[in-house]
């Protein structure tokens, strides 16, 4: 446990002297927090100037399922709008482990420092999981505080308690704490796997962030109302990710070779 | 304290290590010579527990390759062939997070030990990118250290180092000797070999030859006697060409330069022989081969 702590000191001392990576933990929750409250800000007199004419625009199925008794249809309108902004938030989960990834487990080629990490006596298993948590951990926080921004800004833009309690629902929840920290911990297992088997950084770092794809697909498919992502759909993915990072997880430390990344990584 | 057996590495198609057998004592400097791509670095990988053998066998400090591998890494220091710092991080985190990588007890304790041992200290505080490459390796090598360890694999410790540098390394090394620790130095300087090494095996995938310097170049060329004389001619090498124990002699200039077995043994009574001949012997040396000589000599016949 004690080297585990080691490496997870060791990977954020290093990677968090790069700008780059501040940057991108830094920028991205805050965008993604900004834009979704700017649209609560925007329309939160929508009620007074639409009225009913948002009603007929409405998928019904979202109206059954997200709105409940009391939200008036502009506010629905409203919940409609920021749960589109939901998948945003799962982008966090998935990005901000690949940048750190890149640096803290490719980062390790270009200084050539893999090879006396590994004459130690820290066993694979250690290794990896300092690595994984040294990467998950600041994703995992980052969208915990951007979803905490988020709540903090509904509530005082809000006047509405109701549509308050509607915005912050078991959906936001699940996806926010059980679905992220495993979007996180899939990518990292996905960007172990991929720095495993390249030889060359900068290939690693554009192969690992293809883990981003399925999560704007799903954007993307939300935003075009190819579904809702409603209670059930968020279970559903939990459990789907749930299966999906065990199996991503062994095969990242099947592959994660010493010899073979020792003798690959010229 | 290192003992292989029939020690074997191949990659694919590519056999790097052919068999290798050898016994290393405990307090021993063994030097490890061999062209680039010989086979040394993976020697070193394999004794170190980075990579499995493919074939034979071997133990270090008693724990077996391949099965004890967790062990012998907590009993090793190893000197990699790049120094592979943690650039952004100062010289002082690089070493506390090896030392407790290592499980050292006293983490803050060592890490000043060595920092101060290496001239390091006062530059703790300073990241170890902004080093030179020789503070690199000395960092390195403090590294390789901070746990103690018995046994030390140093592969190519001075590499690319300045003369300065150089020595400043080769000393510490000597230092390391004089405190008895087992060393299995893998160099292509000879000359550091030849002034550090109790015994030196040439590797060439497969060893070539395992011997101590002095043996090596007695066994390789035989030992040559200088004897400068006032006037040398082929009456003073008739002289000597009688000589039982005599196995060559040429006459070079005014000097006579004679290959013999033993010259500590036979000197006396060649000068006595020149001399009863009325030669007039002015000083006499031995003419020393290097190990240079030697290695190039046996790796040219692979």
């Amino acid at each position: 446990m004690n080297k585990i702590k080691t490496i997870i000191r060791k990977e954020w001392a290093e990677v968090f002297k790069n700008r780059m990576v501040i940057f991108t933990v830094a920028f991205l929750p805050l965008l993604l927090t900004a834009l979704p409250l700017g649209i609560i800000f925007a329309t939160r007199d929508a009620s007074s100037r639409t009225g009913e004419a948002l009603d007929s625009q409405l998928p019904s199925e979202m109206t059954q399922s997200m709105c409940p008794e009391g939200v008036n249809s502009a506010e629905c309108f409203q919940i409609f709008m920021v749960s589109q902004f939901m998948m945003m938030f799962m982008i966090v989960p998935v990005a901000i482990p690949v940048t750190i990834a890149a640096y803290s487990i490719v980062g390790e080629k270009t200084t050539r420092s893999l090879e006396p990490l590994l004459a130690t006596p820290i066993t694979t298993i250690e290794l990896l999981v300092g690595k994984c948590l040294a990467a998950v951990i600041p994703a995992v926080l980052a969208t915990y505080a951007a979803f905490g921004l988020f709540a903090l800004g509904s509530w005082l833009l809000v006047a509405n308690k109701m549509l308050l309690s509607a915005l912050l629902d078991a959906r936001w929840l699940i996806a926010i704490f059980i679905v992220g920290p495993l979007l996180a911990l899939m990518s990292v297992a996905f960007a172990l796997m991929v720095s495993s088997r390249v030889s060359d950084p900068r290939v690693a770092e554009q192969v690992s962030m293809v883990i981003i794809v399925p999560v704007l697909v799903g954007l993307f498919g939300q935003m075009a109302g190819l579904f809702v992502l409603n209670k059930q759909v968020i279970s559903s993915v939990a459990v789907v990710m749930l299966a999906l990072d065990a199996l991503l997880v062994y095969l990242a430390t099947r592959v994660f070779q010493r010899e073979s990344i020792l003798t690959r990584w010229k | 304290m290192i003992h292989t057996e029939n020690l074997t590495k191949r990659f694919k198609d590519i056999l790097a290590v052919d068999g290798l057998s050898l016994d290393v004592a405990e307090g021993e400097v063994f030097g490890f010579l061999g062209p680039n791509g010989a086979g040394k670095t993976t020697t070193v990988r394999m004794l170190a527990c980075l990579i499995g053998p493919t074939g034979g066998a071997a133990t270090v400090n008693g724990f077996v390759v391949g099965k004890q591998d967790t062990d012998i890494r907590r009993n090793v220091g190893v000197l990699t062939e790049t120094p592979g710092m943690y650039d952004n991080l100062s010289a002082e985190y690089n070493l506390r997070i090896f030392a407790e990588l290592y499980e050292v007890k006293d983490v803050t304790g060592q890490v000043e030990k060595y920092l101060k041992m290496l001239g390091l200290w006062e530059r703790r505080f300073d990241t170890a990118g902004t080093f030179s490459k020789g503070m690199k390796q000395k960092l390195a090598i403090a590294r390789a250290l901070l746990h103690e360890p018995r046994i030390l694999f140093l592969d190519e410790p001075t590499a690319g180092l300045d003369p300065e540098a150089a020595r400043l390394v080769r000393d510490f090394i000597a230092e390391l000797k004089k405190e008895g620790r087992t060393i299995f130095l893998c160099t292509h300087n000879l000359d550091e070999a030849d002034r550090l090494c109790d015994r030196i095996g040439v590797f060439k995938t497969h060893m070539l030859v395992v011997d101590t310097p002095a043996n090596l170049r007695r066994t390789m060329f035989g030992r040559k006697v200088v004897f400068h004389l006032r006037e040398a001619g082929e009456g003073s090498a008739g002289v000597l060409r009688t000589m039982p124990f005599v196995r060559e002699v040429k006459v070079v200039e005014n000097k006579l330069l004679v290959t013999v077995d033993d010259p500590e043994t036979h000197n006396p009574e060649i000068i006595r022989a020149l001399v009863n001949s009325g030669a007039e012997v002015q000083f006499v040396g031995e003419l020393r081969h290097s190990l240079e000589d030697v290695y190039l000599q046996l790796v040219k016949n692979v």
